[in-house]
């Protein structure tokens, strides 16, 4: 019958087709989805000016970039690994046990992260220690460790209005939820002086301490998004009185529907992050496989590409994008340019 | 029901009726009414349905038509030599020397003269006119003059795209109160906007690169088009159609004609059925694990994805060839072998040809199923900024990174510029066509060549 002939001949061409899989010509990225836009513009200037074919960015997430990244050497493995957080100690053996043992780290610049809610809502003037009162699972009220009372955000703060705190946050798998935790509710946790008071229920224990600050109600206040920021947004729209947490770039794009609350009285922009009054910010990184230079064509120049003063510069597409760039970007570009490796030497 | 079996017990005791059957008794009407109810919730169950149905597209397509229009404006570039071929010698790798920003300049004095020509008044300055364009306008400058060198210093008219937000302007969606905040434009940008459609040379249009072109940027949402991951799902789809159909077809066959009925086959036939029933994110872990950890098949392949769609799509194409060729009377079986010929001959020169409608019914709602699914991609890469470069051949088809046409829906509904959130619409207004085109050819090929004993 030609149509057993037919299928298994198309069955051969899948396996040989298969079995002489080419030498790969462009570089494949994957990583942290809030890099994901930025490393997107890159790779596409990148493709419309060098005569490499455009690279491939995939999302995913920092830390399963990182895992992928640390699979091994080899054109089966990726070649740059997107992160919205440094590699870890952890991490770094994993690759070094695969063989991954020269990476070079880039810091492509700063993330804002803002909150914002509803345009026709109340505004806000948020500090830190606002939110550790609205959101921590116990709060120190004279002297004692109580349950969360605080219903509404006057409760939180006389100033604010009577609006039933509704938060929208990261899930704990988002590199966001760190930088909130930190910046946030810890700073607010060590300012009110609550911190001293955990560290004295928990016999002197710094780790234990800032653990108990950091951990958050539970009664259905504080809503985790596993998500992305559209559903956060989603979120906001369907219920007015929420606030909700984002990247500055996201909130750019959305003025129309979002007003961003100012935090400790600093209004979020790329300046007030690069200078650093803003407080709630983190790095950008990403991570190159060096032994792939050379082997995988155009991976240095896309990486040299990304933190050029015409891209990653305050003037460049991911400074209009969002991105707050790197003050010492031309330390970056030296690094990148000689190759330095992580953990010292070159 | 309470009815059929009651009316037994109490028949014996009761007297023949006299009544004319004209005349309906008390219990007659409850089971009249009773049916006439039960037609009346089937009708609403219908009615909800289709109201849903309606309310589905008519969501779908007042959200995605605007996608497929896309503001324009017209402009006459002059290809300076002094900024784009300093030398002057048409060298072009020195032409190439020019990155994109370098063709911002241009694109701006363009505009500021095109400004002077129509006697439009406006305070702004040429960079901020130059604005209102698409990034992907200087793109597109490059590539047409690396591509025509013998063009420098001349003045060519071009067609390009604006910017996502002046874009949604004309559509309505951006309006002056909307961007009180935001930064990427300002009320006088809108005011000059309103003076270049005025003047003629901003309109919409019939945006075709929205089907055919490529993906883009996140700051490009105007320029990002479905056609490369069409293509993905398309080299995906010959993968499924190549591997599923023999494989589905030979195991059915088989199954169905010659196997012996035993534990065995039983086993086999609750398992087939079992994977019919596995969601699909769970053939993706497998996909991971097998095609690309295992056998180290690159990743975002289409064929990777072909192959994962395969074993979602066999189950499908199993049970479904296996019902037609069932339907087929062992008469024909029989005569076949009564006159001599042997099993496989009455088989595939009897049984197979009559069942071949309703195994090419069911192959291709297999294949339909297949192409709108979305979890398993997600698993082996085929997410994020991935169909930005058309394949250069068929070997490159199957093997180079691709997205396909769920997975880039998805990707798109992502993003945080809201110009994409309607390009995910209007990329499921696409897939939906597929779908459609697909099943109602299913359901031609059965009504014109199933037949019936």
């Amino acid at each position: 019958m030609s149509f057993v002939k037919l299928s298994a001949s198309a069955l051969a061409i899948a396996a040989v087709s298969a079995t002489t899989a080419a030498a790969r010509d462009q570089v494949q990225v994957a990583g942290s989805s809030t890099v994901l836009p930025y490393a997107s513009i890159v790779a596409e200037a990148f493709g419309e000016n060098f005569d490499f074919p455009t690279p491939v960015v995939e999302s995913g997430g920092s830390s399963a970039g990182l895992k992928r990244f640390c699979e091994g050497v080899g054109e089966n493995t990726i070649d740059v690994a997107n992160a919205s957080r440094a590699i870890r100690e952890k991490e770094v053996k994993a690759c070094a046990e695969n063989g991954v043992t020269d990476i070079i780290e880039v810091q492509i610049g700063y993330d804002g992260i803002v909150f914002a809610s509803d345009i026709n809502g109340n505004s806000f003037e948020f500090t830190p220690e606002d939110w550790y009162k609205a959101l921590s699972a116990q709060i120190v009220v004279d002297g004692q460790l109580v349950d969360n009372p605080n219903k509404t955000w006057a409760d939180v703060n006389p100033a604010f209005p009577a609006q039933p705190i509704a938060a929208f946050i990261p899930g704990t798998k988002h590199g966001t939820r760190e930088v909130f935790e930190d910046k946030v509710i810890l700073a607010g946790c060590e300012h009110l002086g609550d911190f001293d008071v955990y560290k004295a229920a928990n016999g002197d224990d710094k780790k234990a301490a800032e653990k108990a600050c950091i951990a958050l109600r539970t009664d259905g206040v504080s809503v985790d998004i596993d998500g992305d920021y559209t559903e956060t947004l989603a979120r906001i729209d369907s219920n007015k009185d929420g606030i909700g947490v984002f990247g500055l770039a996201f909130y750019e794009n959305n003025t129309d529907k979002l007003q961003v609350a100012t935090m400790s009285g600093i209004v979020p922009t790329t300046e007030s992050i690069a200078t650093g009054e803003y407080p709630v910010s983190r790095p950008l990184f990403f991570y190159v496989k060096k032994a792939h230079i050379g082997v995988i064509p155009g991976l240095k120049e896309y990486a040299e590409f990304f933190v050029a003063d015409e891209i990653a510069g305050p003037d460049g597409p991911l400074a209009e994008y969002g991105l707050v760039s790197d003050p010492e970007l031309v330390k970056v570009q030296e690094a990148v340019a000689n190759e330095t490796v992580l953990g010292g030497g070159s | 029901m309470t009815d059929i079996s009651q009316t037994p017990a109490a028949a014996p005791a009761a007297k023949p009726k006299k009544g004319s059957l004209f005349e309906q008794d008390a219990r007659t009407k409850k089971r009249n009414a009773a049916e006439s109810r039960f037609k009346m919730y089937g009708i609403a169950a219908i009615g909800i349905g289709l109201l849903m149905l309606i309310v589905l597209v008519t969501n779908i397509v007042t959200a995605g038509t605007g996608a497929f229009q896309q503001t324009f404006l017209e402009l006459n570039v002059e290809l300076k030599e002094d900024k784009l071929d300093k030398k002057g010698n048409r060298n072009i790798e020195d032409i190439k020397k020019v990155s994109t920003f370098g063709y911002a300049p241009l694109i701006a004095s363009a505009i500021e003269t095109e400004v002077q020509e129509l006697g439009i008044q406006t305070d702004l300055s040429p960079k901020e006119m130059g604005k209102i364009l698409s990034k992907a306008a200087q793109a597109e400058l490059r590539n047409y003059v690396i591509a025509n060198p013998d063009e420098i210093g001349k003045t060519v008219s071009f067609r390009f795209l604006v910017n996502s937000r002046v874009d949604g302007y004309m559509k309505g969606r951006v309006t002056r109160e909307s961007i009180a905040n935001d930064k990427s434009i300002t009320v006088a940008q809108l005011d000059f906007v309103d003076q270049l459609r005025d003047a003629g040379v901003l309109y919409k249009a019939f945006n075709p690169d929205f089907i055919f072109g490529s993906d883009a940027s996140d700051q490009r949402p105007e320029a990002a088009g479905i056609g490369v991951s069409m293509l993905g799902s398309l080299f995906m789809m010959f993968v499924v159609l190549a591997l599923a159909l023999p494989i589905g077809v030979a195991a059915s066959i088989y199954l169905e004609e010659f196997a012996p009925q035993n534990r065995l086959t039983d086993i086999i036939e609750v398992n087939i059925s079992n994977l019919a029933a596995v969601p699909s994110i769970v053939f993706g872990i497998l996909g991971l694990a097998v095609f690309i950890n295992y056998m180290h098949l690159p990743t975002s392949a289409p064929l990777v994805g072909g192959l994962v769609l395969t074993l979602m799509t066999l189950p499908t194409i199993i049970i479904s060839t296996r019902a037609s060729l069932k339907a087929v009377p062992p008469s024909i079986r029989d005569a076949a072998l009564g006159v001599g010929a042997s099993k496989m001959q009455a088989v595939f020169h009897h049984v197979l040809p009559l069942a071949a409608p309703g195994i090419l019914t069911g192959t291709i709602i297999g294949l339909a199923q297949a192409l709108g699914e979305t979890a398993p991609l997600l698993l082996i890469g085929m997410v994020g900024f991935i169909a930005s470069n058309p394949p250069d051949g068929l070997v490159a088809g199957f093997l180079s990174p691709n997205s396909a046409m769920p997975a880039q829906i998805y990707e798109w509904s992502k993003r945080a510029d809201p110009a994409f959130y309607e390009r995910a619409w209007g990329g499921i207004i696409i897939l939906l066509i597929f779908l459609v085109t697909m099943n109602t050819i299913a359901v031609i090929l059965r009504r014109r060549f199933e037949r019936r004993w």
